[in-house]
């Protein structure tokens, strides 16, 4: 539905109470479960797109038109029409499509049920277990959300500066919708794909501790792919959870253990196989998608390379946004990468932040140990490929950059896969921790 | 059991009216009237007997055939009893007491689908049945909870509906279809005679559905209960005085007053809890209809445990529709009040 002023779609009370004479009398008081709806994802829906509809130029929105959402979409349009049969028969191609998705029964309970007795919420299941209940709540509640969300088609992440040219994709997680973005690589800019509904920790986000069940904020990788093969010989029966398969990321990376943070086995993975999606908030801190989704996504992904950007909340803006940053952090890389390879020692290590560690080193003892190594060297050639360049999600004053070093000098020749971690101190970028990626 | 039972019916006024043209008066035999009682005395083998042999002289009599279903049902033998419902629904297919029967059937194999659509044609003929609509609710209600319990991943057994075969006995009318006048559905029938002469019989059979006489007393609880085997300390008069007191609340829509009827324990129905039962019951006692309930034949017995249980043939009449039924209530001691603990239907 082309909508360029950024207003939603909505249910509307016009659309609900019209004149016609409904069927059933009591189907009336099904319009509580569409009010509630209706409610629900206006209530969610203004604080989740302000960040869009407040661009110059909001992308359109693309209804989805086929899978599960787009059929609670259709069944609630007819509820919305007072078409209870219509609606009926909308959640049944739900339910014969994905017949393990449990919202869809909630919802085909209610439709049922509306014809008995009047509702009052979105699943009306007398007695039973309310956590249960709830959850399919939270879920109906953030895939409505999704349903009325406008896809980023003409915009990109702002965390995403600069992709390298062998990144097919890169993925986004926004733990307050419950979608996972993925988008491919474009000449190095990112343009939207596809997204999907996904569930996070069952604490939520900004994982610290091990066993905290919530999952982290930042910048990863993908840096290994588990078959449900593989799972069920290393897990037994626990592989269950993880239904066709895993992929894990980088969690904790170098800034996460600078900043004290533990636990790992943090992954992307499917769902058991007697559910065809878990709620919201479900997991041990793991990012999970239904098995469908999971085996589509899991043929995108590059190991090592795909970044899986973590965040609560996106930052959307126009493609042109960040070509200011993005080439100010390349020249500072550039500048780095000239004084190291002129032996400009001061020049070179200017570069690094007061706080710089790398290992267990901090800044003197590593400057003394430079000066000492490169001393000795008469000449020293660096050359950097695949550069990508991301910003912390959330920082304005925090970027992440990945690139394949080639180096030689008179005594060593090395290559490796580096990445930084910079830092804005007093308006200038400066390498706060470097390792090996 | 998650829902009320469903109610199947008899064949009342409706039915008579339409079909007994159909039937020279002669035919309506001596065969059925025994095979009726023989049926209301649950001894179906020979009613089977009997109908089969006002059959073989009345091949296309509905009433035979209706009667004749619900034998088979009663004798458990609900492929026979559908085939039964199913081709009177082809022949008749003006007439929605088949169509409720042949639901009931369906319910009672868990065919919920099959139940919804049986009940809908009956709606369809006759848009103000109100049994039909009554258990085209538990139906839909049914669904609604097995879906439920697919979304919650509830593991309930889901047993299907029960026929309550017994209340099909209950239901059957007095064998003498005119002495009482079968006060159901006077829309009904005034459809069935707007409707252009499909059976050009129909409009000429006297109106016998006539709506519930509003004065009809209710045949209040003759008083002596058939053998009260009463505790000393028990009265059985202020047992009885209690449950006609129930029905008149009920008879006057006296939301507030029926419910002071039943004690603070009381064990609903299905389960639910005692607000979903009130809202559900008040839900239907409120609406502004004619009700009237009537309490006869009472029979009380006390138990050791001070509780006393009373059966009785309860005869529940609205505007639209009209049904007997054996209750039974539970009922305790709370001061000087007896209160219910327990409602079913049956013995």
């Amino acid at each position: 539905m082309a909508d360029p002023t950024g207003t939603r779609r909505k249910l509307t009370p016009q659309g609900l109470l019209g004149s016609r004479a409904l069927r059933y009398a009591s189907a009336t008081l099904l319009l509580a479960v569409v009010c509630a709806c209706a409610f629900v994802m206006n209530g969610r829906s203004g604080e989740a797109v302000s960040a869009a509809t407040a661009l110059p130029a909001p992308s359109l929105n693309v209804q989805p038109t086929a899978g599960p959402e787009a059929q609670l979409s259709r069944t609630l349009h007819e509820v919305g029409n007072r078409r209870l049969d219509a609606a009926a028969s909308e959640i049944d191609k739900a339910i014969r499509d994905y017949p393990n998705f449990r919202l869809a029964h909630l919802i085909k309970g209610d439709l049922l049920l509306a014809r008995v007795q009047p509702l009052t919420t979105v699943g009306n299941a007398a007695g039973a277990p309310m956590d249960r209940l709830e959850e399919l709540r939270a879920e109906a509640r953030a895939r409505l959300a999704r349903i009325q969300s406008q896809r980023p088609v003409n915009l990109v992440p702002r965390s995403v500066l600069q992709l390298e040219p062998g990144q097919r994709n890169v993925l986004v997680v926004d733990t307050a919708r419950s979608t996972l973005y993925v988008f491919e690589n474009r000449d190095g800019e990112a343009r939207y794909v596809t997204d999907y509904y996904v569930s996070i920790g069952k604490n939520g986000i900004d994982k610290v501790r091990q066993g905290d069940n919530k999952t982290p904020l930042g910048v990863y990788h993908v840096t290994g792919r588990l078959s449900r093969d593989k799972l069920n010989r290393t897990y037994g029966k626990l592989a269950e959870q993880y239904g066709v398969g895993a992929l894990p990321i980088n969690y904790p990376n170098e800034l996460d253990r600078r900043e004290g943070r533990d636990g790992h086995g943090i992954w992307l993975h499917g769902v058991p196989f007697d559910t065809y999606s878990r709620p919201p908030l479900a997991s041990n801190g793991c990012i999970a998608l239904t098995n469908e989704d999971f085996t589509t996504l899991a043929g995108e992904i590059q190991i090592g390379l795909t970044p899986v950007i973590i965040a609560n909340g996106v930052d959307w803006v126009t493609p042109g946004a960040g070509l200011a940053l993005r080439k100010e952090l390349a020249q500072r890389v550039e500048s780095w990468r000239r004084d190291w390879e002129n032996r400009e020692m001061d020049g070179y290590l200017a570069h690094y932040a007061v706080g710089f560690t790398t290992g267990r080193k901090d800044l003197a003892r590593w400057s003394a140990q430079k000066h000492k190594v490169n001393a000795g060297k008469t000449w020293i050639r660096v050359r950097l490929e695949g550069i990508s360049i991301f910003l912390y999600p959330g920082r304005d004053d925090l970027a992440m950059v990945t690139f394949d070093q080639d180096y030689a000098s008179s005594n060593l020749v090395h290559q490796m896969r580096k990445r930084q971690y910079w830092i804005r101190e007093d308006g200038v970028w400066r390498i706060l921790q470097e390792g090996a990626a | 059991m998650l829902l009320p039972t469903l109610r199947s019916v008899a064949l009342v006024g409706g039915i008579t009216a339409a079909l007994l043209a159909t039937v020279p008066a002669a035919a309506q035999g001596d065969a059925l009237k025994e095979a009726n009682q023989l049926f209301k005395q649950g001894q179906f083998d020979r009613a089977l007997e009997r109908v089969d042999t006002h059959l073989k002289a009345n091949p296309k009599d509905a009433r035979g055939r209706f009667l004749k279903g619900l034998i088979l049902a009663e004798q458990r033998k609900p492929d026979d009893a559908i085939k039964v419902f199913t081709e009177l629904t082809q022949e008749y297919p003006e007439l929605p007491e088949p169509y409720n029967n042949l639901a009931v059937l369906y319910a009672s194999r868990g065919q919920y689908e099959q139940a919804r659509v049986a009940l809908e044609m009956a709606i369809r003929t006759h848009p103000s049945y109100a049994t039909a609509h009554e258990n085209l609710g538990d139906i839909y209600a049914k669904m609604a909870s097995q879906a439920y319990d697919k979304a919650l991943q509830l593991e309930k057994g889901n047993a299907p509906l029960q026929t309550k075969l017994n209340l099909i006995k209950e239901l059957f009318p007095a064998s003498a279809p005119a002495a009482k006048p079968a006060a159901a559905r006077p829309e009904s029938v005034k459809l069935a005679v707007a409707a252009p002469a499909q059976k050009p019989a129909a409009p000429a059979a006297p109106p016998q559905a006539k709506a519930p006489a509003p004065a009809a007393k209710p045949a209040a609880a003759k008083s002596a209960p058939a053998k009260p085997v009463a505790k000393p300390s028990a009265n059985p008069d202020e047992v009885l005085s209690a449950v006609n007191q129930w029905a008149k609340a009920w008879s006057e829509n006296d939301v507030p007053g029926y419910f002071a009827h039943y004690a603070s324990d009381f064990k609903t129905p299905n389960g639910e809890s005692r607000g979903d039962w009130e809202a559900q019951r008040k839900a239907r006692i409120a609406k502004p209809r004619n009700i009237q309930v009537d309490v006869e034949s009472p029979k009380i017995v006390f138990s050791e445990s001070g509780r006393v249980t009373v059966t009785f043939r309860q005869h529940y009449r609205s505007d639209a529709l009209s049904v007997s039924s054996t209750k039974t209530l539970v009922m305790v001691r709370s001061g000087e009040k007896w209160l219910i603990q327990q409602e079913r239907v049956g013995s």
